[in-house]
């Protein structure tokens, strides 16, 4: 089976993001980066699909030089190929998914997965628009996936439950958590990513449609607020959760 | 990154990597199972076997023989990371990658190699090592473990005590005298396997701190120990521990820096939790200064650490600064793990926040594999040698 995973390099989780001088995108001093958790999945459930049924998997990545980091984390992991669209400018998902769709139609897979979203613009458009471009079925937000004879199982995670799905081969599948629980990289494929080539290509990407034009921090959260302390305060207390929180 | 002047204080790609996976690998499988090894003392043979499954049992080792093929630039940021969350697990990921391995590593012949190293560098069997005895501690000349000729074999009769993995290890590295009359320079090491007869496992300690990691007395009664288990030649075995303890002295100054920053972590994040007088902890300068003096000097103690383990990797003579490493990290993590519990006050005196733990753990950093005042006889023996 020929596996691509297409990966993103996005700010840690726990970097405080601070806004750049352009007020349109972030100020990159001192951010970690590191594989979108997602996509993490991503590459997890392709080395398994490997596991199962022969073949290969290769990551797929557009962006900076920056984003070799997060190629050598999924090398890590064990994957055997990585190639970077390599590409320094300002892309919206359809720029990035044209970039891929144009190297995938080249490489010819079995399955693309990709994360549901990136958790840094959160667009989550990529692996669908990929799909359309590349004419092929596409599966989101998958929390379980069973591949059988060519026919593809499923489960989606949807609003209070799940929803069964079927599709063919070649199609693409957007990783939720819950589909698996990604593996360590061991200490030997740390050191054996440093060593694994990543094939460099200039990348196709699309033309800008969607401009950023202003980024704003969320508001800061107002203090906690005292209704009272005895039990004369609860009527209040529910009526604020009610009306005002509406959490209950 | 190196810049025009070609040194570089930034951390490589591969410590980097090494370090995020380390420090995924505490918070999520060491992290919460701390206080319940702490308590019972007993072996943490799950969460060491997933460390090795990763490859921190043989992280230094070639990976022919079964290692991970790493330098001890990336050893030293595992260790710290593990330490941490766990001194104990740390220290017995250190000792076990450098005693019973690293003596092997350094002196075996090939065949021994072959024989043993990929069984403890891929944590299969674990390694322990015997220097020390009831009677000889600092002065390894005191030994009373003796090993006398018997046609090609050995027959081993003696004790060694305070063996870190004594009672859980498999492959045993033992120093012995073969003749007494010759003292230090009859020291000779000898591999011994659990098993062997007349070789018993004596009693298991109960300690202060490093409670999960294993301690246990040796006891040799006409151990027989085929001629070819002779590490090197005869008269060689102290010449040997040294080097060997030089390797141990890099994972303790690293597992001391571990200790510290983990207790400066928890120190930072209570001061700003904590509220007396109307403001947060962290606002009173008596605070600010105990946080400013531990971090600074954490930052001298990882430097001389990763200084010493930049020597070792680039096979340079460091008996001296890792001495100097070990002795100022050490003494830095029992003042920084000091300074930890006063800041968090009574809380700092409960199981429940994690400095308790590291005040008790990290004394074993000032005596284990050297006490401060012998890394002090070997500093002033250098400085005095020529």
């Amino acid at each position: 089976m020929k596996i691509v995973v297409c990966v993103n390099h996005v700010p840690d989780t726990e970097t405080k993001i601070k806004i750049g001088a352009d007020s349109k995108s972030i100020d990159k001093t001192g951010v970690n980066f590191m594989l979108s958790p997602y996509d993490e999945l991503a590459v997890e459930e392709g080395l398994r699909l490997k596991e199962k049924f022969g073949g290969d998997v290769t990551v797929l990545s557009l962006g900076g030089d920056a984003h070799k980091e997060t190629l050598r984390k999924a090398l890590a992991m064990g994957v055997e190929k990585a190639t970077l669209l390599k590409d320094e400018a300002v892309r919206d998902s359809f720029g990035i998914a044209k970039g891929l769709a144009e190297e995938l139609k080249t490489m010819s897979p079995d399955i693309i997965l990709f994360g549901k979203q990136s958790i840094d613009f959160d667009d989550a458009q990529v692996g669908t628009m990929v799909a359309e471009l590349l004419g092929i079925s596409s599966v989101s937000v998958v929390v379980k996936l069973t591949i059988d004879n060519g026919k593809v199982i499923c489960e989606r995670e949807i609003e209070g439950g799940h929803e069964t799905v079927e599709t063919s081969l070649p199609c693409v599948i957007q990783a939720q958590r819950g589909l698996n629980e990604p593996r360590y990289p061991s200490l030997k494929g740390i050191m054996s990513a440093k060593t694994k080539p990543i094939q460099e290509k200039p990348a196709a990407a699309g033309e800008l449609r969607v401009e950023s034009i202003a980024l704003r921090k969320p508001e800061a959260k107002a203090a906690g607020r005292i209704v009272g302390t005895d039990k004369s305060a609860v009527p209040e207390l529910v009526r604020l959760l009610h009306e005002e929180a509406k959490v209950i | 990154m190196a810049d025009a002047t070609g040194m570089s204080f930034n951390l490589t790609e591969s410590q980097k990597a090494v370090q995020e996976l380390a420090r995924k690998f505490a918070e999520e499988e060491m992290r919460p199972h701390v206080l319940k090894y702490d308590e019972s003392q007993e072996f943490p043979h799950d969460i060491v076997k997933k460390a090795a499954d990763l490859g921190f049992m043989g992280m230094t080792w070639p990976e022919e023989l079964g290692g991970a093929g790493l330098s001890e630039m990336e050893a030293i940021v595992i260790i710290e990371e593990i330490a941490k969350v766990d001194p104990s697990i740390a220290l017995t990921v250190a000792s076990h990658n450098s005693l019973c391995t690293g003596h092997i590593m350094k002196f075996a012949n090939d065949e021994q190699k072959k024989r043993y190293v990929p069984d403890l560098a891929s944590g299969r069997t674990l390694g322990a090592w015997g220097l020390t005895e009831p009677g000889s501690g600092s002065d390894s000349g005191g030994m009373k473990t003796i090993a006398v000729r018997d046609g090609k074999d050995w027959i081993l009769n003696g004790s060694k005590t305070f063996i870190t993995q004594g009672s859980v290890g498999g492959t045993y590295v033992i120093m012995a005298m073969t003749d007494r009359s010759k003292g230090k320079g009859s020291i000779s090491a000898f591999i011994l396997e659990k098993g062997m007869k007349g070789f018993t496992i004596g009693k298991k300690e109960n300690k202060l701190g490093m409670r999960c990691s294993d301690t246990a007395t040796l006891i040799f009664d006409n151990v027989r120990v085929p001629g070819e288990n002779l590490i090197g030649e005869v008269g060689q075995g102290f010449k040997q521990a040294l080097t060997v303890l030089d390797g141990g002295r890099i994972g303790i100054a690293a597992l001391s820096v571990g200790i510290a920053q983990g207790a400066l972590d928890a120190s930072v994040k209570y001061a700003k939790e904590r509220h007396q007088f109307g403001k947060a902890l962290a606002e009173f300068q008596g605070i600010q200064w105990k946080l400013a003096d531990m971090a600074t000097e954490i930052n001298a103690a990882r430097l001389l650490t990763q200084r010493a383990a930049w020597m070792a990797t680039n096979g340079m003579d460091y008996t001296l600064a890792v001495s100097q490493a070990k002795l100022f990290a050490s003494e830095a993590a029992v003042r920084a793990t000091n300074e930890a519990v006063q800041v968090h006050g009574g809380y700092g005196f409960i199981k429940e926040f994690p400095v308790e733990k590291l005040y008790r753990d990290v004394k074993l950093m000032t005596i284990g594999e050297g006490t401060s005042e012998v890394q002090k006889m070997v500093i002033a023996r250098q400085l005095l040698a020529s």
